[in-house]
């Protein structure tokens, strides 16, 4: 395993290889460590597109987060790193109210997405899974046909237009349609792991999101469609902001232009509370971390 | 530990003879079902088969053995579980749905919901047939001994089969499907609606086939429920007096001519035929349908 | 690529305003719905305890408590009625005594051996058998029971003086009908048994008999009794059986080979007819309805203990 601090420079994203779409398959680049390039250093010049502000969550009064505050930017892919049991996954769901189906679970503080707090009583959770679409660990495609899969979504919001032609650009997008556009009838199971999750995907896609919510997306799947779905992220970065949520360091340093670094903290009551570290942009954190907990998860010291 | 090996013993002569004998023991109690199985089976069919004429389909029930027949019967046991489908279906996978989907564990009154269910399906058949005597028929309903106050009846007997195999049915389907179309946006119902339920139909048709089944045979809340005597006509409609294929077959069993034994035993092949293809239906389903999640 | 700049350009254009929660009147109509349809058992519950328990204790003016319980003579239609139960109790506790001698070694004997002989094949060539033994209608073994059981088994076969209707025959047969109970039940209870425990026995160099009667019989007890109170609890809500081939006397005695008349058969015998309502006659139904139920209730607590026990064991 690499050094993360001492990987040299490489030459900026330019120079990667555009995937190979022709035929529908990634172009498969080893992968050093590289640096993005910079996003404009005057914070005060970027989008944001989230500002989360004081954010405590608990389940049945004890705190699984606390004290979160940082923003997310847009049309960048922001990656949540850390030890489990950190909290990451609760703060990706409470970015799209997926935490309101947990009854025990209260978010306190303010979650803002473009300066509108979602946890208002005047917004509608339905609303907020619209424009912010999630992509879960384990692909859960529905047991449906492929073209059910992706039109599910459409259909169920009321999404008027010519839903073949929804659920090819859709699939397009995922970079899934090569693949499948001879069997869109047949069922989503029949896929393999990689396609189920590019899948879902194209799911999230298909409702025409703002954001895109990846919790550990390619933790099940083998290194190939994990390259594939990380070179999906890069196309799609240009049009969505996507927050990503991963255990594993490497991806979040080819991958993300943010990374936020949490951390668990036990309480004296045995309790484990998570809290961000340290948000800085990836390269940063990478090679140069401020804070000395998150060097030692970053270099390997622990785990 | 010496000790122990000692108590629990070696393998000596004495103990592998016991060892075989018990063995053919237990292969006896089994025998014993299966050999009264086959006796009641064989018996049935020795003393039914010389009735099943095309008379005993054609017939109404009559003094005369020899014209006795099944029509009212067979229409009757249509007619009652037409009522008990129409009833079961939504009132059970309803209660299904509210149970897995909707209520919330740590109220009393859900978890009350969930204790009493349990208990009605071990209350024996013949207390529903008093319940639908007092409520259905006389009392508040004072539906007589009508077509509907006997479905409802079998209908309040076999809800519960159909509320606990709707539940595992539902409760299959794995959490990953609610979320995944939550989050796209679908609200709860829409969900339910559109992922949960057809997923877990053929779980919950099964639910109902083996609802059917048990309604079928039942006769003993029919006997406080349906009509006293004579039943030689079809129902006509829900108001409509009626019989039943196990009522009737009761009625043939007290009289005490023998030809009235030969139609009991040729009506029990008949509801036995009847049973045989609506389990054949329900296994038939399960393998086809079953969804390997 | 040009659908990529358009798609962002619509997404920019949608981007902002969420639209304002809507009621979702919808959603909270159903909720209603589908709690309304949950309380249909509750109802069934409450309209079971409230009919029994009303006309019971009509009955109970008319006819005191204490005559009822402990009165030897049970004929409520005759012109002068005596309302003692315990000829209907005593009818109920015989067949059903019967039905459990056969039920209970055969019962266990069969879970005992699908649960530690048989092989994969052998049970799944015997558990349908099981199933079907369970699924068929009451109605048929009382059939059976009467037309050849008594007939050719008892008197015939065995040699054996019993009246045409008896409650020898009914038990016997109503044993087989509650055996797949009590076998289904007690093997749950015994594949509950880990491995281990077996395993550690097999280990000392114990023999399959003694494997079964001392280490998985014991282990898997609160299992087995929870079964055999549950066959107890069917053997004594049953009707058909005991309608058809047990008789219509009441009968204080003992004599397996009597007729004897269960509180199922009285019911079933007594609602038949057109008895008025609010007549003696009438609440007769429900005070022997009322007391199997109350026997049946707590015999099913009792069960659901003990398979609570051994869940919580091994699970």
């Amino acid at each position: 395993m690499q050094d993360p601090t001492t990987a040299t420079s490489t030459a900026p994203m330019t120079d990667l290889d555009p995937p190979d779409t022709s035929t529908g398959h990634a172009a498969i680049t080893p992968r050093a460590l590289q640096v993005r390039e910079p996003a404009p250093t005057d914070l005060a010049t970027r989008d944001r597109i989230f500002s989360i502000e004081d954010v405590t969550i608990s389940y049945s009064g004890k705190a699984a987060v606390r004290d979160i505050a940082f923003p997310i930017y847009k049309n960048e892919i922001t990656a949540l790193i850390g030890p489990s049991g950190c909290g990451k996954t609760t703060l990706l769901r409470a970015l799209n109210r997926m935490n309101d189906l947990i009854p025990t679970a209260k978010v306190e503080g303010k979650v803002f997405y473009h300066d509108i707090d979602l946890y208002d009583s005047a917004v509608d959770p339905v609303q907020v899974r619209k424009r912010i679409g999630m992509v879960f660990q384990k692909p859960n495609p529905f047991p449906k046909s492929i073209y059910d899969n992706i039109a599910f979504g459409p259909r169920v919001l009321g999404m008027k237009g010519d839903m073949d032609s929804i659920v090819e650009s859709a699939l397009r997008k995922g970079a899934l349609w090569d693949e499948v556009k001879d069997r869109l009838k047949t069922n989503a199971f029949g896929m393999s792991g990689g396609q189920q999750q590019r899948l879902c995907i194209a799911r999230a896609l298909a409702i025409e999101p703002d954001v895109i919510l990846m919790d550990e997306p390619c933790s099940a799947l083998d290194p190939i469609s994990t390259g594939r779905i990380e070179d999906l992220m890069h196309e799609l970065r240009a049009d969505y902001s996507i927050v990503i949520v991963t255990h594993n360091m490497q991806q979040a340093a080819r991958v993300s232009d943010m990374t936020a670094f949490f951390t668990v903290e036990l309480g004296q009551d045995e309790s484990r509370t998570g809290r961000v570290v340290e948000y800085d942009a990836t390269e940063k954190i990478f090679t140069s971390p401020s804070d000395p907990r998150t060097e030692a998860y970053v270099t390997g010291r622990v785990g | 530990m010496a000790t122990n090996s000692q108590q629990i013993g070696s393998g000596s002569t004495g103990s592998r003879l016991r060892g075989q004998a018990f063995k053919i023991v237990l292969w006896l109690c089994i025998t014993a079902s299966v050999v009264l199985l086959c006796l009641l089976l064989v018996e049935t069919l020795r003393d039914g088969i010389p009735g099943l004429t095309g008379t005993l389909f054609a017939n109404f029930p009559s003094f005369n053995p020899a014209k006795a027949g099944l029509q009212s019967a067979l229409m009757g046991t249509l007619w009652l579980m037409a009522v008990v489908i129409v009833f079961i279906v939504p009132v059970g996978v309803g209660t299904a749905i509210y149970l897995e989907e909707y209520a919330d564990r740590n109220r009393w009154w859900n978890r009350l919901i969930e204790v009493n269910i349990q208990n009605l399906a071990a209350v024996p058949s013949i207390v529903y047939g008093i319940l639908g005597l007092a409520f259905l028929v006389r009392g508040p309903a004072s539906l007589g001994r009508t077509v509907l106050a006997g479905g409802l009846t079998l209908g309040l007997l076999v809800l519960p089969v159909v509320i606990i195999t709707g539940r595992e049915a539902i409760r299959a389907v794995p959490p990953s499907i609610r979320e995944g179309s939550m989050a796209l946006g679908a609200t709860q119902w829409q969900t339910i609606w559109k992922q949960v339920l057809p997923a877990s139909i053929p779980g919950m048709a099964t639910g109902v086939i083996l609802a059917i089944s048990r309604a079928i045979g039942e006769t003993a809340p029919l006997i406080l429920v349906g009509a006293a005597t004579f039943v030689a006509f079809n129902p006509s409609g829900l108001d409509s007096a009626f019989t039943a294929l196990p009522l009737q077959i009761f009625n043939w069993l007290s009289q005490p001519q023998d030809e009235f034994k030969t139609l009991a035993a040729a009506g029990i092949i008949v509801l036995l035929v009847m049973l045989a293809g609506m389990n054949g239906i329900a296994v038939w389903l399960r393998n086809r349908y079953e969804q390997k999640w | 690529m040009d659908p990529t700049q358009a798609s962002s350009q619509q997404a920019a254009s949608r981007t902002a305003i969420l639209g304002a929660a809507r009621p979702r009147y919808g959603e909270k109509l159903i909720r209603v719905i589908l709690f309304a349809f949950a309380l249909v058992s509750v109802l069934t519950t409450t309209g079971i305890i409230v009919s029994l328990l009303g006309n019971t204790i009509d009955f109970f003016d008319v006819v005191s408590i204490w005559d009822y319980i402990t009165g030897g003579e049970w004929s409520p239609l005759f012109s002068d009625p005596k309302f003692g139960v315990w000829p209907l109790v005593n009818g109920t506790l015989l067949v059903t005594a019967v039905a459990l001698v056969v039920a209970i070694p055969l019962g266990l004997g069969t879970a005992i051996y699908l649960s530690e002989y048989a092989s994969r094949r052998v049970r799944k060539a015997i558990k349908p058998f099981l199933e079907l033994l369970a699924g068929i209608p009451t109605i048929v073994f009382g059939y059976f029971a009467l037309t050849y059981f008594t007939p050719v088994v008892l008197k015939q076969f065995l040699g054996i003086e019993v009246g045409s209707f008896n409650a020898l025959s009914a038990g016997i047969i109503m044993g087989f009908m509650v055996l797949p109970t009590i076998a289904s039940v007690s093997e749950d209870g015994m594949s509950a048994v880990p491995a281990s425990l077996r395993e550690g026995a097999y280990g000392l160099g114990a023999s399959k008999l003694q494997v079964s009667l001392r280490i998985v019989f014991p282990a898997a007890l609160s299992g087995i009794v929870a079964a055999i109170v549950l066959g107890v609890s069917r053997a004594i809500g049953e009707t058909m059986i005991v309608l058809i081939a047990g008789g219509q006397i009441p009968n204080t005695g003992i004599d397996p080979r009597e007729a004897f008349e269960t509180m199922t058969a009285f019911i079933a015998a007594t609602g038949k007819g057109d008895v008025p309502t609010g007549s003696i006659g009438y609440q007769t139904i429900f005070a022997v309805g009322f007391t199997l139920f109350v026997i049946t209730l707590l015999l099913n607590a009792v069960s659901i203990r003990f398979v609570r026990k051994y869940r919580q064991v091994y699970e």
